[in-house]
């Protein structure tokens, strides 16, 4: 086998050195009650190319672009990722390094992940982020008990316009220690009815999405009023952070807390992960936040360098009374949405986010014309809804054998919306690839 | 003399990328405007964010730059104890990266998606073989994502009964995120010390085992790299008091084809594919970290979990006992490739070799050490040894400087002051892809240091030399926190 290097000369010279006579005798402090009663039942190892043969074979099963034309995003997005951002990633030096405990020989991470925390504070318009959680969904979670610690109060507000499965992950983290979540209903122009907030109290936070799940853009001032008003931590979560390029981002409405998913930024889609959980708080909270942070120092030399810092939060100093249990984080993704960042700068980014909302705007007005209604009239970003007229379910399995994927039925996470579809667009659809969906819908 | 792989060379200088770039440049291609420019709603729009632009050189020889700052698995050896930095395999990295995988959205129709839903169902049959456990889900994102979900899975399954727990068993050699995951389901740790051997005595279980007590977590091999040689009756003990037992399994790159945790009383046991299965560390992530558990605790494992019905393979929410979701889609599917790739190269006899060879290296190791080192104990080890500073204090030299000197060496320091129970641990994992000629290398460099130590203890203090930056004022850092630019 190619990875393992010891020849039956090493092997006899180690076990004298160890002095037993054979590999198995190695084990001899593992009860006989422990051991295996037979030997493991796997399938034959694979050569290198066999086992390209067969991933070949299942990878070609799957239905993607550019074969495939999918207007979906629901949190997972399709954008153009540069050459370079796969190029560098796949760098030894950081895809098969270990978390920087050591600084001295870790400066490329710790500096790289610095110029993440400082672009992703930017983005957000925050006072410091953190080098990443697991996903959008982990990252609310965290947010919320976040807040839960600040306040000291138990319950949560959470918009119905929360990405349906974050609201699902939430729950999960919350069922044993029974904090309430309640939901905040939507209103008609498809962002969170905020009415029922002012009859809540005790409130440790109010979470909302914007773009919410619905594409559209909420309006956060007021969020940020009525949550102010309750005493509790206003959080901004988010799924799509390309939006922020064009519209203002949650620290311009004083956000307290702002997290999400970064998978848009420069991050492959692989079936939903591994994505990127951005996380974002004011200074004030720095000390009550989950997850890893690089700060700036200098060294003997008195050169400036990077280092993991205010670790009494985390679980390996702070054990059960840390500020979250998370100790592997998301470092490489959190590298691919720098390098990506840094690829498009200010103006790049600023120009597709642009791009990605006139594209989604030109497929609402397609749609509009060919007699479609478009239930919410906020603004959007590069998603929207569309009501289609019943029976619109065997046009859309007849789309999905041409090949187009006309978005995500929506009845099944909001049954009161039945033949409401969300579609995407993104700056990797043509205006040729709208009008063929437009043109094979009717 | 012998010829270290540490050395100098010119390595450059890089400032921070804002510090870079000039407005106009850009490192990205802009696809092609075929659409008209729409109004805005300018009381919602913003000025976009304050970020440098550059141009693709200047972005590629920032990244190259950095990245020759970083030691690596690729670079040099890593004895980096409990966190089995074994080679990362490259085919693995062919298979994860496949256009057919990578570009694949996670809300695709299960008949569109068939190729990554069979792998992640044979994946969850290849864990359950290889732990001895009954069921798997492929979920959690990091190992502490698996400890959180075997939590999870033991309050799900009290409050099932009706019995809810409050209190849960954390023996001294447990990994640090263990207590921190028990405390997010509201369990109160209740600490354990291992016994003069460095394991577990039934009787100390017994005494703090109660019905109000949850169960317990143990690692094992545990974080002395020992085998916990009482853990079946420790199971009964637990079980007795209709309590679950947990295993943290990140140490299971020691035990592949020679121990059944199943058989063995584990309840719930968690892997680390970035560890056992080979997955690359990232600098710090992703991971995966699937949870494996017993037929009992089978209802309650996340959801939405792949199933094959009729030749088909589906996703399926339809578990009404089950604890939930633990992350926005499936998990890290792009690590689950890489396990599976690994799996597939590997068969059943390189998986035993694996470990066989594992535990070979590092009792080399600690039988080359001993007379140098310390032996906290002096026990056949699994797969890695435990020494400390104890015979170097009276040069008045720390663990830290010792590793430290290792760098200019050309070899990542060891976990150190870590298990606890060790004061000045220095804990060694050679993991099974060092070749004895590396591992000797390693041996040799350790007992140079040792006579550094008496000889000329400074240059241990002041160690590293030769590294990107010398050492760094961590108190500094922590004190004033500065945390973007």
């Amino acid at each position: 086998m190619r990875y393992l290097p010891h020849t039956s000369e090493d092997i006899s010279e180690m076990l004298q050195t160890v002095g037993v006579q054979s590999l198995d005798d190695l084990f001899s402090s593992v009860p006989q009650e422990c051991r295996r009663k037979n030997e493991l039942n796997l399938p034959p190892a694979l050569t290198e190319w066999e086992l390209n043969n067969h991933i070949d074979r299942l990878a070609g099963s799957m239905a993607v672009s550019p074969e495939y034309k999918i207007f979906l995003g629901a949190g997972s997005y399709d954008h153009h990722i540069p050459e370079s951002v796969s190029y560098l990633l796949s760098r030894s030096e950081f895809m098969t390094s270990y978390t920087p405990y050591q600084p001295e020989i870790s400066q490329g991470t710790l500096q790289a992940i610095f110029e993440y925390q400082t672009l992703t504070a930017r983005l957000l318009g925050m006072d410091v982020a953190n080098a990443s959680q697991y996903d959008g969904a982990s990252s609310l979670a965290e947010a919320l008990l976040m807040a839960v610690r600040i306040t000291r109060h138990n319950k949560v507000a959470v918009s119905q316009l929360v990405h349906p499965n974050y609201r699902q992950v939430i729950k999960t983290y919350f069922a044993p220690s029974g904090y309430e979540i309640i939901d905040l209903p939507y209103s008609q122009n498809g962002t969170t009815d905020l009415s029922n907030l002012d009859n809540l109290e005790d409130l440790a936070a109010v979470a909302v999405q914007s773009p919410n799940f619905f594409g559209c853009i909420e309006d956060l001032q007021a969020v940020g009023k009525k949550a102010r008003n309750q005493k509790a931590l206003f959080i901004v979560c988010f799924s799509e952070p390309l939006a922020y390029g064009m519209y203002k981002n949650p620290g311009s409405f004083d956000a307290d807390i702002t997290c999400g998913e970064g998978q848009s930024l420069g991050i492959p889609r692989t079936f939903g992960g591994p994505a990127l959980g951005m996380f974002a708080a004011k200074q004030k909270y720095v000390r009550n936040m989950p997850g890893r942070l690089v700060g700036q120092t200098v060294d003997a030399d008195g050169n400036r360098g990077f280092v993991l810092t205010l670790a009494t939060r985390e679980q390996h100093i702070r054990r059960e009374k840390a500020t979250s249990n998370i100790c592997t984080n998301h470092s490489l993704c959190a590298l691919a949405s720098s390098i990506y960042m840094a690829s498009l700068g200010g103006s790049g980014f600023k120009e597709l986010a642009r791009l990605n909302y006139d594209k989604c705007e030109y497929l609402k007005d397609q749609l509009r014309k060919a007699g479609y209604s478009l239930p919410f009239s906020q603004s959007t970003f590069n998603e929207f809804v569309v009501q289609f007229p019943e029976g619109f379910d065997t046009t859309y399995q007849d789309l999905l054998q041409k090949k187009i994927m006309a978005g995500l039925p929506l009845e099944c996470y909001y049954p009161e919306l039945p033949h409401h579809y969300l579609l995407c667009v993104t700056e990797t659809i043509s205006k040729e690839d709208m009008d063929r969906l437009v043109g094979a819908i009717k | 003399m012998t010829d270290f792989p540490g050395t100098t060379g010119l390595i450059f200088n890089e400032p921070l990328l804002w510090e870079k770039g000039k407005k106009g440049r850009t490192g990205f291609s802009l696809p092609r405007r075929d659409v008209a420019s729409y109004p805005l709603d300018e009381s919602i729009t913003g000025d976009g964010p304050d970020f440098p632009d550059l141009s693709e050189v200047d972005v590629i020889r920032h990244y190259i730059r950095l990245s020759q700052w970083n030691f690596s698995v690729d670079s040099g050896m890593y004895p980096l104890g409990s966190c089995t930095m074994k080679y990362n395999p490259k085919t693995n990295e062919r298979q994860a990266s496949h256009p057919g995988f990578a570009g694949a959205h996670p809300l695709l129709p299960p008949h569109l998606s068939q190729g990554i839903l069979q792998l992640m169902f044979e994946l969850e049959k290849f864990l359950v073989e290889i732990t001895g456990m009954d069921a798997a889900s492929l979920q959690p994102a990091a190992g502490a994502h698996g400890e959180l979900a075997g939590m999870l899975l033991f309050h799900a399954y009290h409050k099932s009964k009706g019995t809810p727990r409050s209190k849960i068993i954390v023996p001294d050699t447990a990994h640090g995120t263990n207590p921190a995951s028990a405390a997010l389901c509201g369990y109160k740790p209740v600490p354990i010390k291992s016994n003069e051997q460095g394991v577990l005595a039934p009787k100390d279980v017994a005494q703090v085992m109660d019905e109000e007590t949850a169960g317990i977590m143990v690692t094992n091999p545990n974080t002395l790299g020992l085998f916990e040689e009482n853990v079946k009756a420790i199971a009964d003990i637990v079980h007795a008091k209709d309590g679950l037992v947990y295993c943290d399994g990140a140490n299971m790159n020691a035990v592949m084809g020679i121990v059944h945790m199943g058989d063995i009383g584990i309840d719930v046991l968690h892997l680390n594919l970035h560890k056992t299965f080979s997955s690359p560390h990232g600098g710090g992530g992703p991971g995966s970290g699937p949870v494996c558990v017993r037929n009992q605790l089978e209802p309650f494992l996340p959801v939405p979990r792949v199933i094959q019905k009729d030749g088909h393979y589906l996703l399926s929410i339809d578990f009404p006992q089950s604890i939930g979701k633990l992350h926005a889609f499936c998990g890290n599917v792009g690590v689950l490739i890489r396990a599976y790739s690994y799996v597939a190269s590997m068969g059943a006899e390189n998986l035993k070799k694996a470990s066989q060879l594992a535990v070979l290296n590092a009792n080399y190791i600690k039988e080359k050490l001993r007379g140098t080192f310390h032996l906290a104990y002096d026990r056949p080890c699994m797969h890695e040894c435990v020494f400390s500073d104890k015979y170097q204090q009276i040069h008045k030299v720390t663990t830290l400087d010792m590793v430290k000197r290792l760098m200019d060496y050309g070899f990542h320091p060891p976990t150190i002051y870590f298990p606890l129970v060790v004061p000045g641990a220095i804990m060694i994992e050679p993991t099974e892809t060092e070749s004895k000629e590396n591992i000797d290398l390693f041996i040799d460099s350790m007992n140079a240091i040792a006579n550094e130590a008496k000889e000329n203890p400074d240059l241990l203090r002041e160690a590293p030399k030769s590294a990107k930056r010398r050492r760094l004022d961590e108190t500094a850092a922590a004190r004033k926190p500065c945390l973007r630019g």
